[in-house]
């Protein structure tokens, strides 16, 4: 490994609850074409967590018992989720049955507040978030860029904020790059990690060199045409986005500064004519 | 009369639909739906029933009962 690769490595290694994880790309399961298209994609991403959900299962059970192994296949972290809760109680009881299932303690809290833009319920979010916290739970809370939501959530225990970049599956980028510059400036060491919104690899760059220390995300890679190609091009636009924000980016400038020196500029005595 | 013992059947919802069932306890439901032993977890009138309580926890008409299990999530 040459001292380039060796940065590189150390930039992606992130902690989360005491957990040393080797990819700063987290990746949703749902939608993709195959099972194996979605096996060979997290392989592509590098990921080291991949959420999950729970849904009601039928008699015979097969759909969960397949799904089950093939996630546990993968030998990644699995990260559930409670994807659809309305209130703070569904979100709590999904919590629980997802610990005694998955064996974690790790729950992505998603209480929800609109069907039309899925936006947070930021209230339930909180309420539900505390109870897990004094419940031993690691809580990954999806929320919004409001910064004493976050307080909030982070009174509540969570050592993890994951605002949005967009509501879930637009893939319309980051809507609020302000917010989310404030949110990392004033939590300097939360880890803040961009969860739903992001459409394409540049997206991700863009949320790592703001300084998040990692992104989420599902359908931007499901359901591109090619969801491997596209699972490996996120997980180097993050290493390269984070590598980024680790060198320090230059400060834009309203004018322009010639970047080639002026001194020694041929002709540089002779008058110009526009 | 044939000898046994009339059946006595109980209505509830499971997983949002009604249901008729001959099971006492959510471990008895559980087994009734062929998923004893699989990776399923349960939810009585929207309250965790941990799997070591399944069998003591019974069923009364009306109940709401969810089994769910593990699903591909975002």
């Amino acid at each position: 490994m040459n001292h380039h690769e060796k940065a590189l490595h150390r930039s992606d290694i992130l902690t989360v609850y005491g957990t040393v994880l080797g990819s700063r790309m987290l990746l949703g399961t749902a939608g993709y074409p195959s099972p194996a298209v979605l096996a060979s994609s997290v392989k592509a991403a590098g990921a080291n967590v991949v959420t999950v959900s729970l849904r009601r299962e039928t008699a015979g059970g097969g759909s969960g018992e397949r799904f089950f192994d093939l996630v546990r296949g993968l030998g990644v972290h699995v990260l559930p989720n409670t994807a659809g809760c309305r209130t703070a109680r569904e979100a709590i009881t999904t919590a629980q049955m997802a610990r005694e299932i998955f064996g974690s303690d790790w729950i992505k809290l998603e209480v929800i507040a609109n069907d039309d833009t899925l936006q947070p319920d930021v209230f339930g979010l909180v309420e539900a978030a505390d109870v897990l916290g004094r419940d031993g739970f690691k809580v990954f809370p999806y929320t919004t860029e409001d910064l004493s939501v976050a307080e909030k959530l982070q009174r509540a225990g969570c050592q993890v904020i994951m605002p949005w970049a967009a509501p879930i599956g637009t893939g319309q980028g980051i809507c609020n790059r302000r917010a989310l510059q404030s949110m990392r400036a004033y939590f300097p060491d939360v880890v803040l990690i961009v969860d739903a919104g992001i459409g394409a690899p540049s997206h991700a760059a863009e949320a790592m060199e703001v300084g998040f220390d990692a992104v989420l995300l599902n359908t931007a890679v499901a359901k591109a045409a090619d969801p491997v190609r596209m699972a490996a091009a996120f997980a180097s636009a993050i290493s390269a986005g984070r590598l980024g924000f680790e060198a320090g980016l230059m400060p834009p400038r309203d004018m322009a500064v010639p970047s080639t020196p002026v001194a020694g500029t041929p002709f540089f005595d002779l008058e110009r004519k526009s | 009369m044939n000898g046994r013992a009339a059946k006595h059947t109980v209505e509830i919802y499971l997983n949002g639909q009604p249901l008729a069932t001959e099971a006492r306890s959510v471990a008895e439901l559980v087994d009734g739906q062929s998923l004893l032993g699989k990776k399923v977890a349960t939810a009585l009138n929207g309250h965790f029933v941990p799997e070591a309580q399944r069998a003591t926890t019974e069923l009364h008409p009306g109940d709401r009962i969810e089994i769910v299990s593990p699903r591909q999530g975002g």
